[in-house]
């Protein structure tokens, strides 16, 4: 009785909280296929007359589209060196014993801790002093800098669970360090790699600070800026379905890549390494 | 395949602790060396040195000719086998047996001719598409020890591969290992805390204590003539009694009863002490009155109180509790605590003909085989029995034993490169 009980209770406190996390973006789902007219004027959740033609406007738009190029070139590209980057920073720091060890690991902290909007100012005039501003490596660089921290130690935490005698076996075996590295504790740390790398991506991809701040233009402008210089398909109409619509276009890859990569994030791929 | 050879190979931590202290020692070319002793000793250190896991401090390490000791631990062309064995849980047993000779960028052909007769000869042909993780314990042990066997290395090192299975598993494991070492005559180290292993693996065996060597020899040495108090103590269960005896002539007054020391190959052992220690095994007791009077006469007879008696079926032991002086029965307690037993009270241990009708509680006369009795300096340890005459002996027997059984196995491995089956000469 007890066990239907709880069960019961699982089954209502899980529907609460997906109703709370579900119904904003349901909302937005609803908004992209209303008419433009329709905002304002009619009260309603579900569209009176169902239309694509907000994701017709938004594909039409340059700005929207040479944001969405933008946008997945800058965060797969930090995606890739933050995670190349870190996978060595963390092995180095599960692994070797070196002075400043301490030092890096709360230097990370203390970025990760760090309030972005304030470096804004600063790099904003750095940027155009160096001839940085407006371009991908203007974006890339502060999104790998502050994607570093989290992804190092996710990933030193997942390198620690890997059994030292793994390592050690291959070196008897005949490999080198890094064929060590590469054949064997990499990828058993696939799992964290794929861990860091969704977590970088989706660091970069939602960004909107750096996004508005350090761009001007169609050159360097990642999605969730363009968003805000949207206008719609003519400028006496709210463009607030035509937002929705283009919200709606990049939170599916988010979507995609989660259902995609949940079970590597999940998969316990180090059980039956030792003993057991 | 090589011979290992240590020469005052000395390990000390950063802190200056010396985990492995001084140690020399010669394995031979095909020969099976155990290491062994109680935990903390420093026997996974110095393996570890040998493989080239751990840096050595001083000293110098040989494998065949070369000196390794700046050598990395892939270049030295050694195998091992861990005590959690290790596999590589993202391939699957083939490409975990393959991993080495992948490393060894060998032709695909040679690569899969190889892993199916490792495979083949360990019996996990049929697993070889399997994961680690969905093998048992047995198996996993297999497939780290095809790891270990596949590529021509120059020598096996096994750390403790048997202490994480089951009882039973680990006795046919054991057979296994030794089969499969007389098979192929590779040379192999072997660290163990199990004496079982020790004595019937090894054709020698290296006793060690806080990192240092005690004794090596063929096991038969080791438990007939040990060099101290601490390697009797060690090797042999139950272990050794040792009873503290006053000295009076040729007569040693333990608290049992007394011993003459007449039966001992040197007479005047004790020399001018006048206390030593009297090491007796549990076996070289029996029952009196089981006891032929002729045999009887060979040895001592002492009326005792048996505190406890376990019968097992095949034999019994009886456990005589016995009062020792007080810094001889501490002396004895740090001995029992170094040796992971923590013996709690002073007490012998007696084992039985199991046809003994002696019951707990009872005062009975047992007997006393004392020409095996050692007898041991108190002060530094020292065996005073030792007889020099007869450890040349069984070195030489077990040279003889070793040799004999080598011929045997080449013999084994290609019967027909010799057409005529004529008797196998000698040489």
């Amino acid at each position: 009785m007890e066990s239907a009980r709880s069960k019961w209770l699982w089954i209502v406190a899980s529907a609460l909280i997906l109703v709370w996390s579900l119904f904003p973006i349901l909302w937005i789902v609803m908004l992209s296929f209303k008419q433009p007219g329709e905002v304002g004027n009619k009260p309603g959740f579900l569209p009176d007359d169902w239309t694509w033609e907000n994701y017709r406007t938004v594909f039409e738009t340059d700005l929207f589209t040479s944001a969405l190029v933008n946008s997945i070139g800058i965060s797969l590209i930090a995606t890739f060196v933050g995670v190349v980057f870190a996978t060595l920073v963390a092995y180095a720091i599960a692994r070797l014993e070196f002075p400043g060890k301490k030092l890096i690991l709360s230097f990370a902290l203390a970025i990760a801790m760090f309030p972005v909007v304030s470096l804004v100012g600063p790099l904003f005039n750095l940027w155009r002093d160096v001839g940085l501003y407006d371009t991908w490596p203007g974006l890339i660089i502060p999104y790998i800098s502050f994607a570093l921290p989290l992804a190092i130690w996710t990933l030193s935490a997942f390198f620690r669970e890997i059994p030292w005698e793994m390592e050690q076996a291959a070196q008897v075996d005949g490999a080198t360090t890094w064929q060590a590295f590469r054949k064997v504790i990499v990828p058993l740390a696939a799992p964290g790699v794929f861990t860091a790398a969704i977590l970088t991506f989706f660091f970069c991809w939602n960004d909107f600070v750096f996004g508005i701040s350090l761009t001007s233009s169609d050159r360097a402008r990642p999605v969730p800026a363009a968003l805000a210089f949207f206008t719609g398909e003519s400028q006496f109409e709210q463009p607030a379905t035509a937002i929705c619509a283009a919200a709606v276009v990049v939170t599916i890859p988010v979507v995609v890549i989660v259902l995609l990569f949940q079970r590597r994030i999940v998969a316990g791929l180090t059980s039956g390494a030792v003993k057991g | 395949m090589a011979a290992i050879t240590m020469q005052n190979i000395v390990k000390q931590y950063g802190d200056g602790f010396p985990a492995v202290n001084d140690v020399s020692l010669d394995v031979q070319d095909g020969e099976f060396m155990i290491l062994v002793g109680p935990s903390g000793c420093g026997k996974s250190t110095l393996l570890r040195m040998i493989v080239g896991l751990e840096d050595i401090t001083s000293g110098e390490m040989r494998i065949g000719e070369k000196v390794v000791n700046q050598v990395a631990p892939r270049r030295r062309n050694l195998s091992m086998v861990f005590q959690n064995y290790a596999l590589y849980p993202h391939l699957t047993v083939y490409e975990n047996i393959a991993f080495p000779l992948r490393l060894a960028k060998k032709p695909g052909e040679e690569v899969d001719r190889r892993v199916r007769e490792t495979a083949d000869l360990l019996e996990l042909t049929e697993h070889l598409e399997r994961k680690p993780a969905n093998l048992s314990g047995g198996q996993r042990q297999r497939v780290a020890m095809g790891r270990a066997i596949v590529r021509q290395a120059d020598a096996f090192l096994f750390d403790e591969p048997l202490s994480n299975l089951d009882a039973k598993l680990r006795g046919q494991m054991r057979t296994e290992i030794s089969r499969l070492q007389r098979r192929l005559g590779v040379t192999t180290v072997y660290v163990t805390h199990d004496q079982t292993e020790a004595m019937t693996l090894g054709d020698r065996v290296a006793v060690l204590r806080k990192g240092e060597l005690q004794q090596v020899g063929s096991p038969r040495e080791l438990y007939e003539q040990p060099v101290n108090l601490f390697v009797a103590g060690f090797i042999g269960s139950p272990s050794m009694n040792f009873l503290p005896a006053q000295v009076e002539g040729s007569r040693l007054l333990t608290p049992l009863g007394a011993f003459d020391t007449g039966a001992l190959p040197s007479a005047g052992v004790a020399g001018d002490r006048t206390v030593v220690l009297v090491g007796i095994r549990p076996e070289d007791f029996e029952d009196a009155s089981l006891v032929s009077a002729e045999k009887r006469a060979q040895g001592a007879v002492v009326r005792v109180r048996v505190d406890v008696t376990e019968w097992l079926g095949n034999e019994q032991y009886a456990y005589v509790p016995y009062e020792a002086p007080r810094d001889l029965a501490e002396q004895l307690r740090e001995l029992s605590r170094e040796l992971d037993s923590d013996q709690m009270r002073t007490q012998a241990v007696v084992a039985l003909d199991a046809a003994s009708l002696i019951t707990a509680g009872d005062e009975v006369e047992l007997w006393v085989n004392t020409a095996k009795m050692h007898v041991f300096d108190p002060a530094t340890g020292e065996n005073l029995t030792r007889d020099e005459e007869r450890v040349a002996a069984l070195g030489r027997q077990s040279d003889k034993a070793r040799q004999a059984q080598r011929r045997a196995q080449r013999a084994d491995a290609e019967p027909p490169a010799e057409p005529p089956a004529g008797p196998p000469t000698p040489g």
